[in-house]
């Protein structure tokens, strides 16, 4: 790579817990709510940002190309260029990947990379005969038309479909995201006490980073028109415990599955930025970097181990830069399923699976639990999905400096087989 | 958005038809085009807003000899300022004229836009922006009103002490529903575009890009007209029989004696009698309407109400200039606090809003997102003026901001804090300015790192309502510090007061007197109901112990100490039952509870016995006195500002013309010798100022 490429600073929403009903912000408002304040903390103007890219996978009707409306509600001018991204559970690493190669490539300098998601306005579809007859209705030239047409209503037309399902489904395999991280379980042999024991760590280790401020400055606090204001993580549960966590009932695969809602990551609404800049911007701007971003990789599998994915995508990364198991100090591994997070870790630890599928000639190792999601994950605080991929590597420099290390690796695993991962540097 | 794109392309010019290349005679520019239609712009010479003035009048009677001999296939007229279409009628032409010269000027304006009414051929008005007064009624004259939207229609002349002199009564009630036509003149309140279509008022709203073809569509006789008015439903035609009318009548009359008792303000009620007996009759109305208009030209309200509207134009103009300031920092979160920020955002500031408590600053944003609700903006709107305003818990703001707004409790020490903590950050050329009402600012002060940039900008209470900000300057306030304040208040469309650094300032000088005595009145034995009766029949708006709850107690304990330390002259003693009150949390409105119960709104003092003239003078006198102590010592620059302040920050009686004018009005020798009595009986605080004797 010819030209280094840095983290300058970056915040995110708090996450909210989808309740059942639609948040109090859309997509473009969360994306609102946390670049404000992390645009008025840095010694920037709007003139200087010169790209702007959201990641963003339930985009909502009012709100096409959410990165130009976020980018206009934000006054950065309407000169500025911003396009959306989406590689689905990527899409917040997308962004920051893609300002990487604009930069690279020199027609950028300074870019706001981001990603959101309102889980809780996942939209509600009609079925497709509900929007036939509608359709039907509207070309119903009289009365006696309309009224004939009437007759062909059905009550099931009324049944909404919830998107939010339909989209947490592999179109191509027919399987859930939640079927995959059974499937997982089954082939790597998680049994469901190893996947809540680690479900329940991530609770009390997001718990425990919230006591002690450790998400300071990550976290801006937002504001609804209703007046309330949020500043916290919702969904985590800090008394989680494996009794409470054994009486949950599988949520996928009933009865005998062993991925239930208790270790499965939480449906939420959040955004999250991060300001990616040129050597030359931050030395023009004055800006002190947080972090160096030193090489990417995207990998892709069959839909149906999809969870695995980040071992795919990760071990080239290791290769290309020659690292070991023991050079990377920090990994965040985004916490879809606790099954497939663990399957990950089982999967680098087989030598057969590290020789035959990722051309290593031994195992690649066992990653330190001690070095894995340190403050918790998407179990404790929720998986909005175009916003996780930016919050891992925000997250994960923000660790890495709080713990006086050096390097770390972000990765996911990404619905329909896909994964990225990210390596970054503390400056 | 102001890009290069739309700069270039330029404003939206105005669709002028044939008249677009005419050349201006007197106040019109005319053409005719191929295809026979006449369009006629007013273009007033040497100034940005059109008038209906006699000459604009009697030009278009000229035109109108050609017209009538020559008619063509249409008539469109409109206006050729991109502000609007016109303000109104020329308040400054009436000004010394008698009731007959008037009523000969208004016959002849009758004449002329009768005339235009009777010409044979489709008139078409053109309407955007305002239409208002003698607009509303010049368009009102043409068969078809085209809204471009964003138009607005409107009678003020309410707010001057009059109702329409030009026909406005008789064509507005003939075109619509009687009882909205009676509405919008009683209440002064514009129809913008959106209520006028629905109205009736306009029968087409287009975009200015489509205006040549909707005169085109209104000309060939495409377009329906939209008016019910006497041929509309079943109401408006019961209305045409006399014993309807003064069923309706009877409620306006009551309604309206509530908001402008008759006494105080004749001219509601004189459109009511107007309506009432002539609804039926348009030339009957029409000669009553002239008649009636001359007469209230004459009152005293009408003279006092043109003298607050130029009042405002005076304060207005002291807020022009450039501010500098793009983004405002709000500390403390409180009421005021939130919506100081709420409406420098919704006026197009960014806006910064920081305190401690989260739950305060969502507090704030509920709060303006009831100040956008309040001034109608639409969603799209609403959502940026709430993008503008960002909660700062952090304080990350003060860096950026060209005005930072201190706005935290009134405790001295807290606001030296903030001030050694913010000064440094500030940028060099940023203002720094309190909302303090009760502290002195050259103590303040001293905690500032440069004192030429720090001075008071003094919101009043609820901040949407209240037009008036004082801007108070310290010996140390640079001129251009106060210059950029006061231009900050004309962008955020307030109106500035420049005062002196005094105790109180100027309207908490002279309100304090007038609140505290009240409150002596009810120490006295006199029951609180009759102290604020006796002030409403002055014309005060609220009553003193109304208003004691309304602003809140804590605050008035608070000014009246500050006052009492400060000033030479004695002022009443603050009962401790009112301390105690204030202890047991009843500090009023915001509370719920303070002298009244305000769970249920605003209370009502009721009707009954308002005291004597005495008592009513006890109340208003010493805010005579205080008002001239603040002309003897520069805290304001003079009678007029003195006076718009009053009745801009606190309501001041307006149809008396304000505190100062109205001592004039009563005798400056009598006021001095009245409150000379009063000191008397009553004690030194009602000794009268030096200034009365001096001022003579």
């Amino acid at each position: 790579m010819s030209r280094d490429i840095f983290l300058v600073d970056g915040a995110r929403t708090p996450f909210l817990k989808a309740r059942g009903k639609p948040g109090p912000f859309t997509p473009v408002d969360l994306a609102v709510q946390c670049g404000r304040p992390l645009l008025a903390r840095l010694p920037l103007t709007a003139e200087m940002i010169d790209l702007v890219i959201l990641g963003c996978v339930n985009v909502i009707a009012d709100e096409m190309n959410p990165a130009r409306v976020a980018a206009l509600r934000l006054g950065l001018g309407e000169d500025q260029v911003a396009f959306t991204v989406q590689i689905n559970c990527g899409s917040g690493m997308q962004s920051i990947d893609t300002a990487c190669r604009y930069i690279r490539e020199g027609r950028h300098e300074l870019v706001l990379a981001g990603g959101t998601e309102a889980l809780s306005h996942a939209p509600v579809v009609l079925r497709e005969e509900a929007v036939e007859w509608y359709a039907e209705m509207a070309r119903a030239e009289n009365q006696v038309e309309r009224a004939k047409h009437v007759r062909d209503l059905r009550p099931d037309f009324f049944q909404p479909v919830i998107g939010l399902e339909r989209g947490l489904t592999d179109p191509i395999t027919e399987l859930n995201m939640g079927q995959t991280a059974e499937v997982l379980a089954h082939r790597f042999g998680i049994d469901r006490k190893t996947a809540d024991a680690y479900a329940m760590d991530s609770h009390h280790r997001l718990a425990r980073a919230q006591d002690e401020g450790w998400l300071k400055g990550e976290i801006e606090p937002m504001f609804s028109r209703d007046g309330e204001a949020y500043d916290r993580d919702d969904g985590v549960r800090p008394d989680n415990d494996m009794d409470s966590l054994a009486k949950l009932k599988p949520a996928f695969e009933k009865p005998y599955g062993k991925v239930t809602p208790g270790n499965s990551s939480q449906v939420t609404d959040g955004a999250s930025w991060v300001v990616v800049a040129s050597g030359e911007a931050v030395e023009r701007h004055g800006l002190t970097p947080i972090a160096r971003i030193v090489d990417s990789e995207w990998a892709a599998l069959d839909p149906s181990v999809m969870g695995l994915a980040p071992v795919l995508a990760a071990a080239p990364i290791a290769r290309r830069q020659g690292l070991g198991v023991e050079d990377i100090d920090l990994w965040e591994i985004n916490e879809a399923f606790a099954a497939q997070v663990l399957a990950c870790r089982a999967a680098w630890q087989d030598a057969e699976f590290c020789r035959a599928v990722l051309g290593l000639d031994d195992a690649f190792g066992e990653i330190d639990r001690g070095r894995l999601n340190v403050d918790g994950g998407a179990i404790a605080l929720g998986h909005p999905v175009g916003t996780s991929g930016n919050r891992i590597v925000l997250h994960l420099v923000n660790a890495l400096r709080r713990l006086g290390k050096r390097r770390g690796i972000a990765t996911e695993c990404i619905g329909g087989g896909q994964g990225g991962a990210m390596l970054l540097e503390v400056v | 958005m102001t890009g290069p794109v739309l700069e270039h392309l330029g404003e939206v010019r105005l669709e002028l038809g044939a008249a677009r290349d005419a050349p201006r005679e007197g106040h019109w520019r005319q053409g005719k085009a191929g295809d026979g239609i006449v369009w006629m712009a007013l273009d007033r010479p040497d100034s940005g807003t059109n008038t209906i003035s006699k000459a604009v009048l009697l030009e278009l009677s000229e035109q109108l000899d050609q017209l009538e001999q020559n008619p063509p296939e249409a008539l469109v007229l409109r206006s050729a300022k991109p502000k609007g279409f016109a303000a109104g009628a020329d308040i400054d032409e009436f000004t010394g004229m008698d009731p007959e010269e008037i009523e000969e000027m208004l016959r002849e304006g009758h004449r002329i836009l009768d005339r235009l009414g009777d010409l044979p051929c489709p008139t078409i008005a053109v309407v955007h922006g305002e239409a208002l007064g003698g607009g509303f009624e010049l368009a009102l004259a043409c068969d078809w009103r085209i809204a471009v939207e964003g138009a607005a229609f409107g009678f003020p002349e309410v707010q001057l002490g009059l109702h329409p002199g030009l026909g406005g009564t008789y064509r507005l009630t003939g075109l619509i529903d009687q009882v909205e036509a009676m509405q919008l003149m009683l209440t002064g309140k514009k129809a913008h575009t959106k209520k006028a279509a629905r109205l009736g008022i306009a029968d087409v709203v287009t975009e200015e890009r489509h205006v040549a073809a909707a005169a085109r569509a209104c000309a060939d006789g495409e377009v329906e007209r939209r008016g019910g008015g006497l041929r509309g439903g079943l109401k408006s035609g019961a209305l045409k029989f006399s014993r309807t009318r003064k069923l309706a009548a009877r409620q306006m009359r009551s309604k309206t004696e509530k908001e402008a008792p008759q006494a105080h303000y004749p001219a509601p009620h004189a459109l009511i009698d107007l309506w009432e007996e002539h609804g039926d009759d348009r030339s009957a109305m029409q000669e009553a309407e002239l008649q009636s208009f001359a007469r209230l030209v004459a009152t005293e309200t009408c003279q006092n109400l043109v003298r607050v509207f130029r009042l405002r134009r005076a304060l207005k103009k002291r807020a022009e200039g450039e501010d500098g300031i793009a983004h405002v920092h709000v500390v403390g979160a409180g009421e005021m606090g939130a919506e100081i920020g709420a409406w420098a955002a919704m006026r197009g500031k960014t806006e910064t809003l920081s305190d401690l408590d989260l739950d305060a600053l969502g507090k704030a944003v509920k709060t303006a997102e009831g100040v956008c609700g309040g001034a109608h903006l639409g969603a799209a709107e609403t959502r940026d003026a709430l993008d503008r305003m960002m909660p700062d818990p952090n304080g990350y703001g003060v860096r950026r901001a060209d005005l930072v707004i201190e706005a935290v409790p009134e405790k001295a020490d807290l606001k030296t804090k903030i001030y050694k903590g913010i000064c440094k950050d500030m940028k060099p050329d940023a203002i720094l300015a309190t909302n303090t009402s009760s502290l002195l600012l050259a103590r303040l002060s001293e905690a500032v790192e440069d004192k030429a940039r720090f001075a008071g900008l003094h919101f009043f209470n609820p901040v949407s309502k209240m037009q008036l900000v004082e801007v108070v300057r310290t010996k140390a306030t640079s001129d251009s510090t106060t210059q950029r304040l006061a231009a900050f208040c004309g962008v955020i469309d307030k109106l500035p007061a420049p005062v002196r650094d005094y105790p109180g300032f100027l309207v908490n000088r002279m309100l304090t007197p007038y609140l505290l005595e009240a409150m002596v009145l009810l120490d006295e034995g006199v029951q609180k109901e009759v102290v604020d009766r006796a002030a409403l029949r002055f014309g005060m708006p609220m009553g003193p112990v109304t208003l004691a709850d309304w602003v809140g107690l804590d605050i008035c304990l608070d000014v009246a100490d500050g006052l009492k330390d400060e000033l030479e002259k004695p002022v009443p003693e603050v009962p401790d039952w009112m301390r105690d009150m204030v202890e047991e949390g009843h500090t009023g409105k915001k509370a719920g509870r303070g002298f009244y119960d305000w769970s249920d709104g605003r209370p009502d003092p009721g009707e009954g016995d308002a005291g004597s003239e005495d008592l009513t003078d006890r109340l208003i006198l010493p805010m005579l006195d205080a008002c001239m102590e603040c002309l003897r010592l520069n805290v304001a620059e003079d009678e007029d500002e003195v006076d718009g302040a009053m009745i801009f920050a606190t309501g001041f009686a307006p149809f008396r013309g304000g505190p100062m004018h109205y001592a004039r009005a009563r005798g400056h020798d009598e006021v001095r010798d009245r409150l000379q009595e009063l000191s008397e009986s009553y004690g030194p605080r009602f000794v009268p100022d030096e200034g009365w004797s001096r001022d003579g």
